[in-house]
């Protein structure tokens, strides 16, 4: 036994077996060109120089000893600060395939050290539960055969466009319209919508490339996609230009950008899809928005009207004198004023339990255009890892709720309920958002998808990257430095929108033709659901089938 | 798959006379029901005032039929004429048939100071309740309609013989128009009140194929609260409940019911004349919107006749005929069927944006194209 002095073991002391990512290398095909250890953000690896020691023993000459050599060769680092996030950056850059990272398939201990100096962990993705979720597990079981028959997908027409913003019940819109009242504005938009993530929690060419494939989804494909700016404002240049017609400006406690767009309004060439007020979010219910000051970079801050290099954490609600319900009625008709009652406005919520009354009060709001929620799946940029784990409420239950309540009083068509967090979250896309809209929602958000399949995110539900809030995303997605969100061709990104929005389009078709379904979409056709657990099927009320 | 036939003329037929026009249709139909609708009734040993509502339905056992007396009496309706159908019980296959009835009744003096539309909802009101009382008693008593000139006769079988159990070709009982349907539903269980046409307050509509997008539509009338909009024991209810709320609901033209079951695309509505107003109206009804590969074929109180198609257009129906008689079928060997005597080169199959109107003077079609324009003057 060595003496404990030689040893150096403190309680944060770790070993490559407590890591959640064990890095292989191979000193035998390592060139050393150092290009792996220049790419990874966390400086997880280092050149290490090591002495070795050659045992040395001449029989004849009886006598014994040593010789040495040196050698050199790429070692991982143990402190919490340089663990290894796997994101294979090292891997890609590598000539000779003489380093990876390997899943350590052993429980790892660094689950216990995330609160260095203190502080809990932030990290950026969604909830840390893996495998299939409730969506996955929705069948689409009615499928026409005998009276009716089933579709041609590829050959028929099909209107897979959903309303956004508030539809008047059928007799007020005909008194209005004899008597020529207000009727309110609304979108036909592609069901799935790119969810709410901000001009700074993104990287430039992430928004450009995110821009220019909904840009090139509406104009060639006439697929009329959507996308949502989050609450980081909006780039001026795009505010002025006529493609603003396909954002959703996002308003939240923080109101950064506002200004801009404000000012921008005179110089607007069209109207924007929507205004989506922010609430709250599924990832981080009762937060608000925290962007990091790793990238507020001077062109954010200018963006946003605030000094460079700070935290910007916003408030968790609206800043309000009176009650929310004053609030949430003001700000709604105030958005809705602000552009003339020409743009929907709705809000954005974090599901909950209290979903229902928040969209009860939009029923009686008649600038209201809708209410999103959020469900607990939700990605995220940058929140405490104990908000995106265990807060919140999943969305599938919490939409149907909604649904159903609605189609109590009668209001369904009037105030279309949208759905986000976790769709797609196993790339099931078009299953979960067709099984949400078939739960009675108008269409869904997706965030953390659209983020995997155009640009290449190696976020998982399995803490893998998830860095996005620090701004050394390995891909450039979510980076505000130059040298990193360079990696990213905005081109590339804009052809993988259009990749994603065709196949969602086809696979969406695919759904609704054995269900005998073309001429809109079957926004609560629940009778086509089914799923292999009982108390699912009984809590939102599909069949149970086996 | 369901066969639809209707027939329309000036002078009054027989009912039979559209049955065995079905039987034409028989191939691919498994004969499972029949739904028929009389409508412009004549009773050969009746004079018939055509103000007086008249109940259809059947009553399952005696007491049913005691009981149906006592409601309508307490109701004030008193009863003119029971058209007593010869029957042949051991032809039908259902053995609690106690009494087809289709009886004429006068409506109560208190009656006198009401508005049609509150006439109306009485007479609706009180077929409901009837419907509800025999739904209590263990479903003894059905009512189909009780409406001025219709009469209404469902039963389970193969539709020529149950013509013949009711005796149906002895011209005792006849009309102008007349709807047949000849299948029960099998997309849900076997229900009386399941077989196509449905009627609600004088509309009434029959269909075939399956709607798919019955359940939201469903969920969506149901919403309304509305009496009337109940029942749904098959997707095609619907249909009947769409026309009467665009209709009587909406006091919208006709014209407006395939632009609210079939909107035009959006690029059609840019190039309408009115399709700012009709894009509005698709928003408003969009929970209205049908899906399935259908022919609607319906008939309005003033002997109107109507036949949209689906958008789709899978299921061709066609219409033909001559002045005075015009028949509308599902297979064009139904029209043949019941009207021989027409020119069959001017039948006319409608196309997604078609509405087909045979009017109550029965002189010539009328065909509407949601791509005219829309007569919006009485809406705007």
């Amino acid at each position: 036994m060595v003496s404990a002095r030689s040893v150096s073991v403190g309680p944060s002391s770790l070993s490559y077996t407590d890591l959640p990512w064990i890095i292989q290398h191979r000193e035998d095909r390592c060139t050393l060109c150092g290009r792996c250890t220049a790419v990874c953000p966390k400086e997880a690896i280092y050149l290490a120089y090591r002495r070795q020691r050659m045992p040395k023993l001449d029989v004849l000459k009886k006598t014994r000893g040593n010789e040495y050599r040196t050698f050199v060769g790429i070692r991982q680092k143990t402190n919490m600060a340089n663990t290894c996030i796997g994101c294979s950056m090292c891997s890609m850059v590598c000539p000779n395939e003489a380093i990876m990272p390997v899943p350590n398939t052993n429980e790892h201990r660094t689950l216990f050290f995330h609160n260095q100096k203190g502080q809990p962990q932030t990290r950026g993705g969604r909830r840390n539960v893996s495998g299939p979720n409730l969506l996955d597990r929705i069948m689409f079981d009615r499928i026409s055969m005998l009276t009716d028959p089933a579709l041609d997908a590829g050959r028929h027409e099909f209107n897979l466009t959903t309303t956004l913003g508030r539809t008047l019940p059928p007799e007020e819109f005909l008194k209005r319209q004899r008597e020529g009242g207000w009727i309110p504005p609304t979108r036909e938009i592609f069901p799935f919508v790119i969810g709410s993530m901000s001009f700074g929690a993104l990287s430039p060419n992430m928004w450009l490339g995110l821009l220019q494939g909904v840009a090139y989804c509406n104009e060639v494909l006439g697929i009329p996609v959507v996308m949502c700016t989050g609450e980081g404002g909006c780039p001026p240049w795009i505010l002025k230009s006529p493609y603003l017609k396909y954002i959703v400006l996002q308003i939240a406690s923080g109101y950064f950008g506002w200004d801009e767009i404000i000012r921008a309004i005179p110089d607007m060439q069209c109207d924007p899809a929507a205004i989506e007020i922010k609430y709250g979010q599924g990832a981080k219910p009762g937060d608000g928005g925290l962007l990091m000051w790793f990238k507020v970079s001077k062109l954010i801050a200018r963006l946003r009207g605030v000094p460079e290099g700070v935290d910007l954490p916003s408030p968790p609600v609206h800043q309000t004198l009176y009650s929310i319900e004053e609030s949430v009625m003001k700000m709604i008709q105030t958005m809705s004023t602000a552009f003339g009652h020409k743009v929907p406005v709705y809000p954005k919520i974090s599901a909950s339990t209290s979903a229902k009354s928040v969209l009860n009060n939009l029923v009686r709001n008649p600038y209201a255009g809708g209410l999103l929620i959020d469900g607990i799946d939700g990605g995220t940029g940058a929140a405490y890892n104990i908000s995106m784990d265990a807060t919140g409420h999943p969305i599938a239950s919490n939409v149907r709720e909604c649904y159903l309540d609605l189609v109590a009083q009668g209001k369904q068509n009037e105030i279309p309920i949208f759905a986000a967090g976790g769709i797609g979250k196993n790339g099931n896309v078009t299953q979960n958002g067709m099984a949400l809209i078939m739960l009675g929602a108008s269409g869904v958000h997706i965030g953390k998808y659209i983020m995997q399949s155009v640009a290449g995110c190696l976020g998982n539900e399995k803490s893998r990257c998830n860095v996005c809030n620090v701004g050394i995303c390995p891909k450039g997605i979510t980076s505000q430095n130059p040298k990193l969100y360079r990696r990213l061709d905005p081109d590339l990104v804009a052809e993988r929108v259009s990749e994603v929005f065709m196949s969602i389009s086809t696979e969406a078709k695919k759904i609704m033709a054995p269900l005998g379904r073309s001429q809109s979409l079957p926004v609560g056709m629940s009778d086509a659901l089914g799923i292999s657990d009982k108390d699912a099927a009984e809590r939102l009320g599909i069949k149970y089938v086996c | 798959m369901c066969r639809l036939a209707l027939k329309t003329a000036l002078e009054p037929f027989s009912p039979y006379e559209v049955l065995t026009a079905m039987e034409a249709m028989q191939e691919g139909y498994d004969g499972s029901g029949l739904g028929l609708l009389l409508r412009g009734l004549n009773f050969e040993d009746y004079k018939y005032d055509s103000k007086h509502p008249v109940l259809s339905g059947i009553a399952h056992s005696e007491a049913a039929l005691q009981r149906l007396n006592t409601i309508m009496s307490q109701r004030g309706y008193e009863l003119k004429y029971d058209h007593e159908f010869e029957t042949h019980p051991a032809m039908v296959e259902a053995k609690d048939r106690y009494r087809y009835f289709v009886r004429v009744y006068k409506l109560p003096a208190a009656f006198d100071g009401l508005s049609t539309e509150e006439i109306e909802d009485e007479l609706m009101l009180t077929r409901l309740f009837l419907r509800a009382n025999g739904e209590e008693n263990g479903n003894d008593l059905t009512a189909f309609s009780f409406w001025p000139d219709v009469a209404m006769i469902k039963e389970v079988g193969w539709p020529l013989e149950i013509g013949n159990a009711l005796t149906l070709h002895d011209n005792r009982i006849t009309s102008r128009v007349c709807m047949a349907q000849g299948r029960q539903n099998t997309n849900y269980g076997i229900n009386l009140y399941a077989c196509h046409p449905f009627f609600i307050q004088g509309i009434a509509t029959m269909t075939n194929g399956e709607n798919t997008a019955f359940v939201p539509i469903r969920d969506w009338l149901l919403g309304k609260h509305y009496p009337g909009y109940m029942g749904y024991q098959s997707d095609s209810e619907v249909f009947a409940h769409i026309l009467h709320y665009t209709l009587k609901q909406l006091k919208l033209p006709l014209q407006a019911y395939k632009h609210i079951i079939t909107p035009l695309k959006n690029a059609e509505l840019d190039k309408h004349p009115q399709g700012v107003f009709l894009k509005g109206l698709r928003d408003a009804c969009r929970r209205l919107i049908i899906d399935g590969p259908n022919a609607v074929i319906g008939t309005l109180p003033d002997e109107t006749c109507l036949l949209v198609m689906d958008h789709k257009k899978m299921r061709p129906a066609t219409v033909g005929g001559r002045d005075g008689a015009w028949a509308i079928a599902s297979e064009m060997c139904g029209v043949a069927a019941m009207i021989p005597d027409r020119d069959p080169s001017l039948d006319f199959q409608p196309m997604r944006e078609h509405t087909i109107i045979v009017p109550p003077d029965r002189k010539e079609l009328t065909i509407w194209s949601q791509l005219d324009p829309y007569p919006l003057a009485q809406v705007a």
